[in-house]
């Protein structure tokens, strides 16, 4: 326990970010789903580790800040988010439009469940409830990007973009740690 | 109602009036269409009580779903408090059918800055977080911009225009749940725990975030302070349904609202106008009528949550009575999505209890039971192992939870039980007669069973109505579309 205490796998980088949010918020618990954010940007998850790191730079018990992230299911903790993060929405408007066989389809062309990553590391899958973009249903969200009016040619050429090596996203991809 | 039936076109729109201008995200076109002469003029010539009472005044109701009169929230403020008095800015919209406020943030983030600030100065709050959702990345970009570009100009920081009024703007990113929407679960959130909302009273605006006085409004309210500020209350009480004379306790529906309409639609997007306009025709004059030349079978007015008018209820006006004449939860966030005729019923419930089971925090029983009791329920009809039984069992849960029965601590509950009475009171036949087809043997007992089908839920949907033939036979897909959501299954 002594030995893991001392581990420290948030970057000196990513600690500074928080501390640098400090003067936002008049307790230091406030700082958990903002930090928790950027060591999952940097990251690519938040291990075990990686909260009891965080629970000595905000000076609070490690259970409460692990009680907080289990309660979002958007944090892992389970090994590392892939490069890109699809996101499939399968709330009402999108399922109508076709969103529910999108889901199916990439469980199937990917060979994951949602939830999972790609052996390579490159994807991981995740059903997502209303994206807020009924509009442009059915909706994909990829990291940070939306995907309007998905069918399943324009998931294939997306994935095929995504998964080229000279794709300029790469380039900033959320696990390069 | 509509008063003499306007055209929609006609309609001048206000809150989106910039959206579509180039740039109209950045300060510079915001100022040159107008933008911040209401802060300007306001900080000179009003004190935060004239605020506050212009906003009384007007009888504008929050646009977050449960349509509170905003300056009585405000008033609740305690007066004489040391401070720091705090207002959030509920941008967790989260509500199936709901993008209005992506809309606003994205195409005309210092509108929605420019309410935010005037409102702060009438609450006199000192701090106000946006509690936006993950899954805005736009939103969150310019936002960021718009508030940095507040303080170069002197909109945010220490004395605004040289007033003595100071006020800092943070944006906090939710983790993608749908319960940091309500009020006391976004406060729960941003304060670093679980989004379990609180038993009120305490009502936030006298014991909120960080235990101090605070304010939660919506992205569209807020906005819709500054219009109220510039264009005055007379222009405001001018728009949509006046309150009703003879009833005192009736605030009326007043204003400019944002719909949306998406699903099965022409045009689906986000439109303008005033409060009231009939469902039918959001529908058929903005939305474009039903996609591929269908017919309307049922439609959802304000979001999953407020639940469904069928097809011969389409005439209700979209104002915060006209819904709930006819059973609906309520106007909700007008997030309005609509089912053509091919869309089963029961696939539409299985949808909203998927989503309610998925999104209730897990306080309290009936909520947390009830939502994965009636999913697993509906999950076994859909298999195709449904009982008659099980419709009555579903609207005895659906029923029994909720604030409006009492017994729970949010809305959540009362938003999950709205699709499940709507579906099954006012599309019985429709359930009655696909648990008879797909369960020819069983339908009738009563006897307990396994909550789950002993058989794998198939993928594959059914229709409705049955295209085949009347003696049971297989109905066969009519549509060859790829979707499940539309295919048939075969029956036994
Ligand atoms: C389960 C649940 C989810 C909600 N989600 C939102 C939301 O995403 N955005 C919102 O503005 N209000 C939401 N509300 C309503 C808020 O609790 C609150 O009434 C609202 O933010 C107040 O702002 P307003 O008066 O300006 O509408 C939700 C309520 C419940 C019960
Ligand atoms: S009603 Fe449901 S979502 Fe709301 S507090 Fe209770 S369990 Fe949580
Ligand atoms: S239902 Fe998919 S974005 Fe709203």
């Amino acid at each position: 326990m002594a030995e893991q205490d001392s581990e420290q796998p948030i970057a000196p980088e990513t600690e500074e970010a928080i501390r640098w949010l400090f003067g936002r918020y008049p307790t230091r618990r406030a700082l958990v789903l903002p930090a928790l954010h950027l060591i999952q940007e940097r990251l690519g998850g938040v291990p075990a580790a990686a909260v009891r790191h965080l629970a000595r730079i905000l000076e609070l018990p490690a259970p409460e800040i692990q009680d907080t992230l289990s309660f979002y299911g958007f944090f892992k903790q389970d090994g590392r988010i892939g490069r890109y993060r699809i996101w499939v929405c399968r709330s009402l408007s999108c399922a109508i439009c076709g969103g529910e066989d999108l889901l199916g389809y990439l469980t199937e062309k990917l060979g994951i469940q949602p939830g999972q990553t790609t052996p390579d590391g490159l994807f991981t899958l995740e059903h997502a409830e209303c994206l807020g973009a009924c509009d442009f249903a059915p909706a994909v969200l990829v990291n940070e990007e939306l995907y309007p009016k998905m069918d399943r040619e324009k998931l294939d050429r997306l994935l095929a973009e995504l998964a080229a090596p000279a794709h300029p996203a790469t380039a900033g991809a959320t696990n390069n740690a | 109602m509509d008063r003499d039936q306007p055209s929609l076109t006609d309609y001048q729109p206000v809150l989106l009036a910039n959206v579509g201008v180039e740039g109209s995200h950045t300060r510079a076109v915001y100022e040159a269409r107008g933008g911040y002469a209401t802060l300007r003029r306001v900080l000179r010539e009003c004190s935060p009580k004239q605020v506050m009472e212009a906003v009384r005044s007007s009888g504008l109701r929050g646009r977050g779903g449960a349509g509170f009169p905003t300056g009585l929230k405000w008033s609740f403020l305690p007066a004489d408090h040391p401070g720091p008095v705090y207002l959030c800015v509920n941008a967790d919209e989260s509500e199936p059918g709901t993008f209005c406020n992506r809309v606003l943030m994205e195409h005309d983030p210092h509108q929605v800055l420019e309410g935010t600030i005037l409102s702060s100065f009438a609450t006199r709050a000192s701090t106000a977080y946006i509690y936006l959702r993950y899954e805005y990345p736009l939103s969150l970009r310019r936002l960021q911009q718009a508030i940095d570009e507040c303080y170069e100009a002197g909109y945010l920081g220490r004395n605004i225009l040289g007033s003595d009024f100071s006020l800092d703007i943070y944006i906090h990113r939710g983790a993608a749940a749908y319960i940091c929407g309500e009020e006391t679960g976004l406060i729960e959130s941003l304060e670093g725990r679980r989004a379990w909302p609180r038993i009120k009273p305490p009502f936030p605006a006298v014991e909120g975030l960080f235990r101090k006085p605070t304010v939660v409004n919506n992205v569209e309210t807020l906005a819709c302070v500054r219009h109220i500020l510039e264009r005055g209350l007379e222009w405001f009480r001018s728009l949509g349904t006046p309150p009703d004379p003879a009833n005192p306790q009736d605030a009326g529906s007043l204003g400019p609202k944002l719909y949306c309409v998406s699903g099965h639609v022409r045009r689906p997007g986000c439109y303008e106008g005033p409060l009231g306009i009939p469902c039918r025709r959001v529908i058929d004059e903005w939305g474009g009528g039903v996609w591929k030349g269908r017919k309307v079978k049922a439609v959802v007015p304000g979001g999953l949550s407020t639940g469904l008018l069928t097809a011969d209820e389409l005439d209700v006006p979209m104002d915060f009575k006209g819904p709930v004449q006819v059973g609906c939860l309520g106007l909700g966030t007008a997030g309005v999505i609509v089912m053509d005729e091919t869309c089963s019923m029961i696939d539409f419930l299985y949808n909203s209890c998927r989503f309610f089971a998925h999104e209730s925090c897990g306080q309290c029983t009936p909520c947390r039971e009830g939502t994965s009791w009636a999913l697993r329920i509906v999950e076994r009809i859909k298999a195709g192992d449904g009982r008659l039984r099980d419709l009555d069992l579903l609207l005895e849960i659906a029923d029994g939870m909720g604030i409006i029965p009492g017994t729970t601590i949010c809305g959540l509950a009362d938003g999950a039980a709205w699709p499940i009475k709507n579906a099954i009171r006012k599309f019985r036949l429709e359930f009655e007669d696909f648990i008879r087809r797909t369960n020819p043997q069983g339908y009738l007992a009563t006897h307990p069973v396994p909550a789950l089908s002993g058989r794998a839920m198939p993928r594959l949907e059914i229709t409705w109505p049955p295209s085949g033939t009347s003696d049971g036979n297989p109905v066969t897909a009519a549509t060859g579309s790829p979707s499940p959501w539309r295919k048939t299954i075969p029956l036994e």
